[in-house]
């Protein structure tokens, strides 16, 4: 910028003018656009933003006791004083989804990021090396995802999970696989591109390619993948809490809240189970929802380059 | 043909090989000193020693990978910790009523997700069409095991239609004629593969009735019936072949959770009272056991791909 500064200190009169880039949308302009005309997107905003603010917040303007167990109030139905009932320990069942449902989002959203931050990593790094190192990065890739993700993170569960952050790590240290596949393809899509080619002449090293240039180029499949991913760990998390290898007392998950629920599901506590269940499969399409209407959008400033 | 299948069956092997290390690895981190699993926590010291001496897990790792694998080309996968039975008659015991339930499930689902997906894509963006996508995508992202849960509490509970509980015979014949007690289990796990398989049939659809040859065969005057029996639905099914042999690890994953659910003691049940009493040689021996499957159901893929669709070049 500064040479051709240098070289034509006076405009020319018959030059382009420097405002008419601005006219032109950009391609992240126009996939904010299609994505905010998307009214699913839209909702799926709207409910996850709702629950972020209903687990976090609520606590604060609906307080309840979720450390000490009361079984003289145990399975109150919903009314009485407990909007939801409460539960075979006499927690009020709204305040247990407000917890638990902190836990779901943050172990979906720390698992997710984890995963696409080794998977953006690896692919790059794949994508970059290319020929022998790159196939046999690939295979090694290919050999992990026919194990079945869920039972190599049960297994490592029975021994390691129990908090936020090792749930977390589990999750995300085996879903990596779908990310890196993604990211390397368009690595290797944008390898032979001209300002690949300008970075290098450039000098720059390979890290310096790779955070500076590749991954920031790859955003769009990056995010389109966390969003997908969220909606996957958090199901997962619900699952592995279901079949009791998720977070330990006092710490609580809507998955270990609906195992607890289907012990009394012959009784009719029906409030044990749906509010939760509701509430787990609507945050789930929400995010759902949102990465469908990512990767359109970014399917529109794709087709822009 | 020749040539490519001995390629892609070498391929084969070496992820095979592959996935031993990762679960021998893995076994070895989960359970570092097998005697100490195997005798309890009451044991003394000295006796997990000598148990660990006399069964060779004070070996170098190298070396015990080296038998592990001699093992299993023997074919023996090891033995419970807590069972006090060889892995593989475990497995072997409980691997037919898996088979009956995912065989099953998995011929109910594709007969019904084939059509309906090209009966989406026929009508796209109708009311019957998003009828039918917004059911889908809440199967889609509800978990397997709340599915269940959903049809247990309805037809179970409340209309008594079904029993709650799978069938715990031990007999193929029994299994079969006891729908009282199979309906519910084969209908979620149905559900689950439905809802993923019927989206991808209608975007395959979708693809195809962009195609020229559909509009040659409507533009020569072919009724709308024969344009999608002979045409439409022969190329459209190609992609699914791909989508189930992949989607091998979906069905096994959900299998467990659905026989955890339903208490049918398959493969699935085998591997959930395992993980309660970490009983980590059949939980990697299982896990092994769907490695395998799961490589064996691409290669099975990519060969029926190529036989059904004459296009696909082998090389």
């Amino acid at each position: 910028m500064t040479t051709s500064a240098q070289l034509s200190p006076v405009p020319a009169a018959d030059a382009p003018e420097g405002g008419s880039a601005a006219v032109t949308t950009t391609g992240w302009r126009l996939a904010l656009r299609s994505f905010a005309e998307n009214r699913l997107a839209v909702v799926g905003v709207g409910i996850v933003l709702f629950f972020v603010l209903f687990c976090f917040a609520g606590p604060h303007l609906y307080h309840t006791n979720q450390t000490s167990v009361n079984v003289v109030n145990s399975f109150e139905s919903p009314g009485s004083g407990h909007l939801l009932g409460t539960d075979g320990q006499g927690f009020d069942e709204l305040g247990r989804i407000m917890l638990g449902g902190q836990s779901s989002l943050e172990v979906g959203l720390f698992a997710a990021v984890i995963a696409t931050t080794i998977g953006a990593l690896y692919g790059t790094a794949a994508g970059l090396a290319g020929g022998v190192v790159d196939a046999i990065m690939m295979r090694f890739v290919d050999m992990l995802l026919s194990i079945p993700f869920l039972f190599i993170v049960l297994i490592v569960a029975t021994r390691f999970s129990s908090t936020v952050v090792s749930l977390s790590i589990i999750l995300g240290m085996f879903s990596w696989l779908v990310p890196a596949r993604l990211v390397r393809a368009e690595v290797l899509a944008l390898r032979h591109r001209g300002f690949v080619a300008a970075a290098r002449v450039m000098g720059s090293s390979n890290t310096r390619l790779a955070l500076r240039h590749l991954i920031p180029n790859a955003l769009g499949v990056v995010v389109v993948n966390i969003t997908f991913q969220i909606a996957d760990a958090i199901i997962a998390v619900a699952t592995l809490g279901f079949l009791g290898f998720g977070l330990y007392y006092p710490h609580t998950d809507w998955g270990d809240q609906l195992s607890n629920g289907v012990t009394y599901l012959t009784a009719g506590y029906w409030w044990l189970i749906y509010p939760v269940g509701i509430c787990l499969i609507l945050v789930v399409m929400a995010f759902n929802f949102i990465g469908d209407a990512l990767r359109d959008a970014v399917d529109v400033r794709l087709r822009r380059r | 043909m020749a040539r490519y299948l001995v390629r892609r069956v070498l391929t084969a092997v070496v992820v095979l090989i592959g996935i031993s290390m990762v679960t021998f690895a893995l076994l070895h981190i989960m359970s570092p000193s097998p005697g100490r699993d195997v005798l309890g926590l009451q044991a003394s010291r000295a006796s997990v020693a000598a148990y660990n001496l006399a069964h060779g897990f004070d070996r170098p790792l190298v070396s015990q990978y080296l038998t592990y694998i001699n093992q299993l080309l023997h074919g023996n996968l090891g033995r419970s910790y807590k069972l006090n039975q060889s892995v593989d008659a475990l497995l072997a015991e409980n691997a037919g009523r898996t088979a009956m339930l995912v065989g099953v499930s998995l011929a109910i689902a594709i007969a019904i997700a084939m059509p309906l997906g090209i009966f989406q894509a026929v009508k796209r963006n109708k009311a019957a069409d998003n009828v039918v996508t917004a059911l889908a995508f809440t199967t889609y992202s509800m978990p397997t095991f709340f599915l269940g849960l959903l049809l247990i509490d309805l037809f179970a509970l409340r209309l008594h239609l079904f029993t709650a509980e799978a069938s715990q015979s031990t007999s193929a014949f029994v299994i079969f004629t006891d729908p009282r007690s199979m309906v519910l289990p084969v209908a979620t796990m149905a559900a689950v593969s439905i809802a993923l398989y019927s989206r991808y049939q209608r975007s395959a659809a979708l693809d195809q009735l962009a195609q020229d040859y559909i509009r040659l065969a409507r533009a020569k005057g072919l009724s709308a019936r024969l344009v999608l029996t002979r045409h439409l639905v022969r190329n459209a099914c190609l992609p699914m072949i791909t989508l189930i042999g992949l989607s091998v690890p979906l069905l096994l994953a959900g299998n467990l959770v659905i026989e955890s659910v339903f208490n049918y003691p398959g493969l699935g049940l085998l591997f959930f009272d395992s993980l309660q009493n970490e009983d980590y040689p059949v939980l990697l021996a299982y896990t092994l056991l769907s490695g395998a499957l799961t490589v064996a159901g691409n290669l099975a893929a990519d060969i029926a791909l190529a036989v059904a669709d004459p296009r696909i070049e082998l090389t």
